[in-house]
């Protein structure tokens, strides 16, 4: 008939093709999306990042069903979901593991991207993609972690949310028009709500589906970091590569069944997890009279807290001579060219002055966003010849290993008191961190490489 | 589409690689400008509903507080626009300890802008030097600062500690008239609100003889 597609399935599937584009999705996106073979444990993440956003909008919509986004009777709701509403405890616990297990995934995901060069070109805009639903993570994790109106609830939005006060000039009346109040208060917690459970979520979904395509229009990356596409078999199929379905559906079920073994005694025998998954605090009622005696975020928030804490006065001296120093070295001895070779170090040079002219409150919280931020910029970042860890020098592998290490203890430290010695640690930790992601362009390319292989490493089981 | 046919009285196709019309261009980008304006300016009632609402500013009306019944040595929490107001009713060794913090403090005689009112800034911070009147809000991220008015060697303070406050968030700590020590997160000292005596024994928190609230 004229005006209708041709197409080659027949019955319901064809009647549907011919009016949406259903085979043709499905072949492109998994029964001919060709991944690299030799993927390996690292590559479980991606499709658990997926599973785990499922578990928290399913769970998330049960719980909103009982839940009241109210100052007065928020914990009591959520008390309520604990321990009347049939089964709430699950659905609750299962949603606050899933945001704890959220971010351990996503830090392993971003770790194989930092390993195998899954940024680098042509995959920077997957790689940006990935960063923004990382921030938007942060959020939706900030957001939430309000809404059960608990004491650590409380005082950690009132800390973040000050956090832009720092700001030059505009910033104590910014804090006000976030906030809704001149303190965290109902009209806070109202907001929060909707921007946890309608705005974030519409913007993080978007984002995984910008992530998926820009990946599937660049093809998969893979430990060698070779490209697969221009090795064709005799079929016009990437030789080194298989079809998405149904090997690694297949692959990630797999994953699957590990990672709800451990999600699953984390629900039910830890879901407090020792006070890192849901903070003791948090189980008094908040009280905009009484700051606990010690407060911190919740775990995943801690590396960038501690670089917040990390910047004082003192530590503002340290930053302003680095860069000074990188001034000179750029003007010196840098590859820029024409203008940029003047007017780099005389932005880092104004950049030292305003260190030192600016309170430090404000450069604590540029260096927290600045710590995130700079993720953006990895893929132009890295000079190094090859992707992969595997053809690298030995030593950026010990690199590496002190830049996990190093994150580790920043993570470690935000959780505890503030005291001198953690604080120098800190500053040490912040140092390191920064210095990792700002020195690469000149690090990533020193070094002997091993020669990259022409096929991908594969030893069929 | 398999059944293509060319169709050859097409009198109205028009050449695709025909430059566009510059006229057009212009009407449509004007129309698109404009557009743009309309939506840009519906944006600003929507940002606006972020304000603190007419009933939250109402909330901010100042407070009467009876201090004749606080005994030295003690402080009295009162709520000002949602946030802590401490009285403290300072006794003579503490205002002494004061002197004694004069180096130490990172802005002894508050000279920052926007922390201070007029009337207090002096070495007390103080209308009276016996009644001290701030907001328990730490100026550098806003936690609420706990009070420890023991002088002498502790946890998490120094051996020379004359009474104050140390924040439990980040460690700020500040004297008995609400100064930061120096090189502590928090950049300024707590924050005087508007206040004055209504007698000698009440005072009201949130409006001066300026009005300022």
């Amino acid at each position: 008939m004229a005006g209708e597609k041709t197409v080659e399935t027949t019955g319901l599937l064809g009647w549907l093709d011919r009016r949406f584009p259903v085979t043709s999705t499905w072949k492109a996106h998994l029964s001919e999306y060709y991944a690299p073979k030799n993927f390996n444990f690292w590559y479980f993440f991606g499709s658990l990042a997926l599973l785990v956003l499922v578990i928290q909008i399913v769970t998330g919509i049960f719980l909103v069903m009982h839940y009241k986004p109210d100052a007065e009777r928020a914990f009591q709701s959520v008390e309520y979901i604990m321990r009347e509403v049939p089964w709430g405890w699950l659905v609750r616990y299962m949603h606050s593991t899933g945001a704890s297990m959220f971010f351990v995934v996503v830090y392993l995901h971003m770790l194989r991207g930092l390993f195998y060069g899954s940024y680098r070109k042509p995959r920077e805009l997957v790689w940006i993609f990935g960063v923004a639903i990382f921030l938007c993570l942060m959020a939706e994790a900030f957001f939430g972690y309000l809404l059960p109106w608990g004491q650590m609830s409380y005082w950690g939005a009132q800390v973040i949310v000050n956090l832009f006060s720092a700001i030059p000039f505009i910033g104590p009346d910014l804090s006000i028009w976030i906030r809704g109040d001149y303190v965290v208060s109902d009209a806070t917690l109202n907001r929060f709500f909707s921007f946890h459970v309608i705005a974030i979520p519409l913007v993080l979904i978007g984002l995984v589906a910008a992530h998926l395509v820009a990946l599937h229009e660049v093809g998969s990356n893979n430990p060698d970091g070779i490209e697969i596409k221009g090795k064709k078999d005799r079929y016009g199929r990437p030789v080194d590569g298989i079809p998405f379905h149904p090997y690694y559906t297949v692959h990630d079920i797999m994953g699957v069944a590990g990672f709800l073994i451990i999600f699953a005694a984390i629900v039910f025998f830890a879901p407090e997890m020792g006070g890192y998954f849901l903070e003791y605090n948090n189980f008094i009622p908040a009280d905009q009279f009484k700051t606990p005696p010690h407060i911190a975020p919740v775990w995943y928030f801690t590396p960038f807290y501690s670089m917040l804490r990390a910047t004082t006065d003192d530590f503002t001296w340290v930053l302003a001579g680095a860069a000074i120093v990188a001034a000179v070295a750029l003007f010196l001895k840098g590859k820029l060219s024409g203008i940029w070779r003047i007017a780099v170090p005389v932005v880092l040079i104004v950049i030292a002055v305003l260190l030192r002219t600016i309170d430090a409150k404000f450069w604590g919280v540029v260096a927290m966003g600045g710590a995130v931020l700079i993720l953006f910029f990895l893929p132009w970042l890295d000079h190094s010849p090859v992707k992969s860890i595997r053809y690298r020098p030995g030593w950026h592998k010990w690199l590496y290993g002190i830049f996990i290490v190093n994150f580790l203890v920043l993570g470690y430290l935000g959780t505890q008191p503030p005291t001198e010695a953690f604080n120098l640690t800190a500053q040490i930790g912040t140092l390191i961190y920064l210095g990792f992601f700002l020195l690469m362009p000149v690090w990533s390319r020193l070094g002997t490489f091993k020669p990259v292989p022409d096929r991908v490493v594969f030893h069929a089981h | 589409m398999s059944q293509d046919t060319i169709v050859l009285d097409d009198d109205g196709a028009v050449d695709p690689n025909q430059p566009p019309d510059p006229s057009r261009r212009f009407w449509v980008g004007t129309a698109c400008a404009m557009g743009g304006v309309a939506g840009v300016a519906t944006a600003v009632p929507f940002l606006s509903t972020f304000e603190p609402s007419a009933r939250a500013r109402a909330a901010g009306a100042p407070v009467e507080v009876d201090v004749g019944n606080i005994p030295p040595g003690q402080m009295r929490t009162v709520e000002w626009r949602g946030k802590p107001v401490w009285i403290i009713h300072r006794t003579s060794e503490q205002l002494e300890g004061l002197k004694a913090n004069d180096p130490l403090v990172a802005d002894p005689e508050s000279d920052r802008p926007g922390f201070t009112p007029e009337y207090a800034k002096n070495e007390y911070r103080s209308r009276k030097p016996e009644l001290f009147v701030c907001v328990g809000i730490c100026t550098h991220l806003g936690c609420s600062p706990t009070p420890h008015f023991n002088p002498g060697p502790q946890p998490s303070l120094p051996d020379n500690w004359e009474g104050g406050f140390l924040c439990p968030c980040h460690g700020s700590t500040f004297d008995l008239a609400g100064r930061v020590f120096k090189n502590k997160p928090a950049p300024d000292n707590l924050e005087v609100p508007p206040y004055q005596y209504l007698s000698d024994t009440r005072i009201i928190v949130g409006v001066d003889e300026d009005n300022k609230a």
